[in-house]
C-alpha cells in the first residue's frame, strides 16, 4: 500500500519532514523523545555523535535566514555529516535554472538531504514529490519554512520548549499573539499543539493579521490582548514581519507595541509560572518589552538551544528510515 | 564452543541472575580499583551496574550509556525509538572505569560504548563486567569480568528483566529483528 502522507514511508515511518499537519501525534512524540538525548550531546566536550558521518547535507535557502541555517549547520555537524551551504542569490538560480533542475543537479553529486526554505509554499513538497517520482526515495527533505504555510522544525522546537517547562499538553493553555496571518510558525505550532491534545489555543491579534477561518483549527481569537493572556500557561509572541506586509494593516508599530506587545504589566494577566517564547528574531519594543524578553519567564534562548537538538532528531530520524 | 549452531532444546537452564551477580561481584571485589567508575550500557546493563556499585567496597560513581548514536546498524535498521541520554556524572579524562552488560554477545555495543567514552576524555583504562558472556563474539572484545557462561543459539535473545523489588531475572526469547 503506498502511503498518503508524503512524509511517511509505507511503513509509516517519517522519511521527510515537510509539516506538522497530518503528521501522526506518535511520530511528532518520537522526534521530541529523540531530541532529549541530543540536548546533552550539545554540552559535551565533544560535540558530536557519528550517525550521519559521510552523509551530505545540502542547504538550499532561498530565502535568508540566519538563525535556521545556523542551526540545521550545527545540528548536520554535530552529528557528523559534511554541510555544503549553496548562496542561491549567486547561483544558477538566478541564471535562470529552475528548482528541480538544481536539485536533480546536487543530487548527482550524491546529495543525501536537502534542507530547504522557500518563499513559495510548498517548495519542499515539490522536490519530495520530484525525488519520490524520480526514484530517488533514498534523499530525504527537511522543509526549513515554506512561505506562510509551514515551518514544521520551528514548530517542533517551540512544542520540545513547552513540554520541557510544561510536561502535559492535555492541561495547557497556549496563546499566540501577533502576526499569525504571515507566521508560518504559528501555523505549525497550532497543528502540532492540536496533535497533541492542548485543550485551548488561543490567537490574539488585531483582526487585520488574524487570518480568516483560523478558528477551523481549533483555537480561539481575541482581539483584546488582556482577555486573552488571561490564564495562559504559555504565551507565544511572533515577531510583526514588516517586510511582508503589503498595504495598511497596521497604523504603525508603536500602536501596535500600545495593544499587543508583551509587556511586564500585561504578563502579569497570565498564570504565575507562565513561560514566554519568541522564534526570533525579535523586535524589542515593537511585539515584545525588552524586561519580558530579557526577564525570567523568558524561555526565549533555551528555544535556541533545543533548536539544535530537535534538528539533530529530525535529521538523524529521516535519514534513518 | 559453538554457540551460532545450537539448539534450544539442547541447552542447559538458564542460570540464576541474582547467583550470576554475586558471582560476578565475588570475581570483581579482589580485583576492581576502588575508585573506579560503573558505567551501565542501557538497559540491563544500568540495572547490573547500579547493583554492583552497591555490593562492591569502595567508592563507585555510577553513570549510563545509551549506544544509539554511536551503533554501527543505523544504516540499516535507523535510529531506534526510546533512546536516553547518556549520563557520566565524573570526569571521563583520566578515570578507571569499568563498563557493565547485562549480555555479551556480538560486542557490537561495547565497541560503540568505547567509542562513546572516548568523546568525553581519556580514561586511563576501560574494563568490561557482564553479567552472562553468551558467545558469539563478531569483534575481537574480551570481558575482564564475567558471571556466569553459556552456549545460545544466534535465533535467540537473552533478556534480562528487573521486578518492582529490584530482583534480577533472566529469559529466553526468539530474537526480534535489531
Amino acid at each position: 500500500m503506498i502511503s498518503r502522507n508524503p512524509q511517511l514511508n509505507a511503513e509509516g515511518k517519517l522519511t521527510h519532514l515537510l509539516t506538522l499537519e497530518g503528521l501522526p501525534a506518535s511520530v511528532i512524540t518520537d522526534i521530541l523523545d529523540t531530541a532529549h538525548p541530543f540536548v546533552s550531546v550539545g554540552e559535551r566536550e565533544v560535540k558530536k555523535v557519528p550517525l550521519l558521518r559521510g552523509k551530505a547535507i545540502f542547504n538550499l535557502f532561498f530565502e535568508n535566514s540566519t538563525r535556521t541555517r545556523t542551526t540545521f549547520e550545527i545540528a548536520a555537524k554535530r552529528l557528523s555529516a559534511d554541510v555544503i551551504n549553496l548562496n542561491i542569490g549567486a547561483s544558477s538560480t538566478s541564471k535562470g535554472e529552475t528548482l528541480l533542475d538544481t536539485v536533480d543537479n546536487l543530487v548527482a553529486m550524491n546529495a543525501d538531504m536537502f534542507v530547504v526554505r522557500h518563499s513559495q509554499s510548498g517548495a519542499a513538497h515539490l522536490i519530495a514529490s520530484h525525488l519520490a517520482a524520480t526514484g530517488r526515495p533514498h534523499v530525504h527533505v527537511v522543509n526549513a519554512g515554506d512561505g506562510r504555510h509551514a515551518h514544521p522544525s520551528q514548530g517542533l522546537l517551540d512544542l520540545y520548549t513547552i513540554r520541557h517547562y510544561k510536561r502535559d499538553f492535555r492541561a495547557l493553555s497556549v496563546a499566540i499573539v501577533g502576526d499569525v496571518l504571515h507566521s508560518r510558525v504559528a501555523r505549525s505550532l497550532i497543528h502540532g499543539l492540536a496533535t497533541l491534545g492542548t485543550p485551548d489555543i488561543r490567537v490574539i491579534g488585531p483582526a487585520t493579521i488574524l487570518p480568516t477561518g483560523i478558528e477551523a483549527l481549533g483555537v480561539r481569537r481575541f482581539h483584546d490582548m488582556r482577555a486573552g493572556l488571561a490564564g495562559c500557561d504559555v504565551v507565544v509572541m511572533l515577531r510583526l514581519q514588516s517586510e511582508r506586509m503589503r498595504g495598511a494593516l497596521l497604523p504603525s508599530t508603536g500602536e501596535f507595541f500600545k495593544h499587543y506587545g508583551l509587556t511586564a504589566e500585561k504578563l502579569a494577566l497570565a498564570n504565575p509560572d507562565a513561560i514566554v517564547m519568541h522564534p526570533g528574531p525579535m523586535n524589542r519594543g515593537v511585539e515584545i518589552d525588552s524586561p519580558v524578553a530579557d526577564g525570567a519567564r523568558s524561555v526565549i534562548l533555551p528555544q535556541v538551544t533545543f533548536g539544535i537538538a530537535v534538528r539533530m532528531a529530525v535529521m538523524s530520524i529521516i535519514a534513518g528510515n | 564452543m559453538s554457540p551460532g549452531n545450537a539448539d534450544v532444546r539442547d541447552l542447559p537452564a538458564l542460570p540464576d541472575a541474582e547467583a550470576a551477580l554475586a558471582e560476578l561481584a565475588a570475581r570483581m571485589a579482589p580485583a576492581v580499583a576502588h575508585d573506579a567508575a560503573f558505567v551501565g550500557i542501557y538497559s540491563g546493563g544500568a540495572w547490573v551496574a547500579e547493583r554492583l556499585a552497591k555490593m562492591l567496597p569502595g567508592d563507585h560513581p555510577v553513570g549510563f550509556i545509551d549506544v544509539a548514536f554511536y551503533r554501527d546498524d543505523y544504516k540499516r535498521s535507523g535510529l531506534k525509538a526510546n533512546t536516553r541520554r547518556t549520563e557520566l556524572p565524573f570526569d571521563v579524562e583520566g578515570a578507571t572505569i569499568v563498563l557493565v552488560d547485562d549480555v555479551l554477545f556480538t560486542g557490537r555495543s561495547v565497541r560503540a560504548a568505547i567509542n562513546e567514552l572516548f568523546d568525553f576524555g581519556r580514561p586511563d583504562a576501560i574494563e568490561l563486567a557482564v553479567l552472562v558472556d553468551r558467545g558469539g563474539r563478531e569483534l575481537p572484545i574480551e570481558p575482564t569480568y564475567t558471571g556466569a557462561s553459556l552456549a545460545v543459539a544466534r535465533d535467540l535473545s537473552i533478556v534480562l528483566s528487573r521486578d518492582a523489588d529490584g530482583r534480577l531475572a533472566l529469559a529466553i526469547e526468539p530474537a526480534t529483528a535489531v
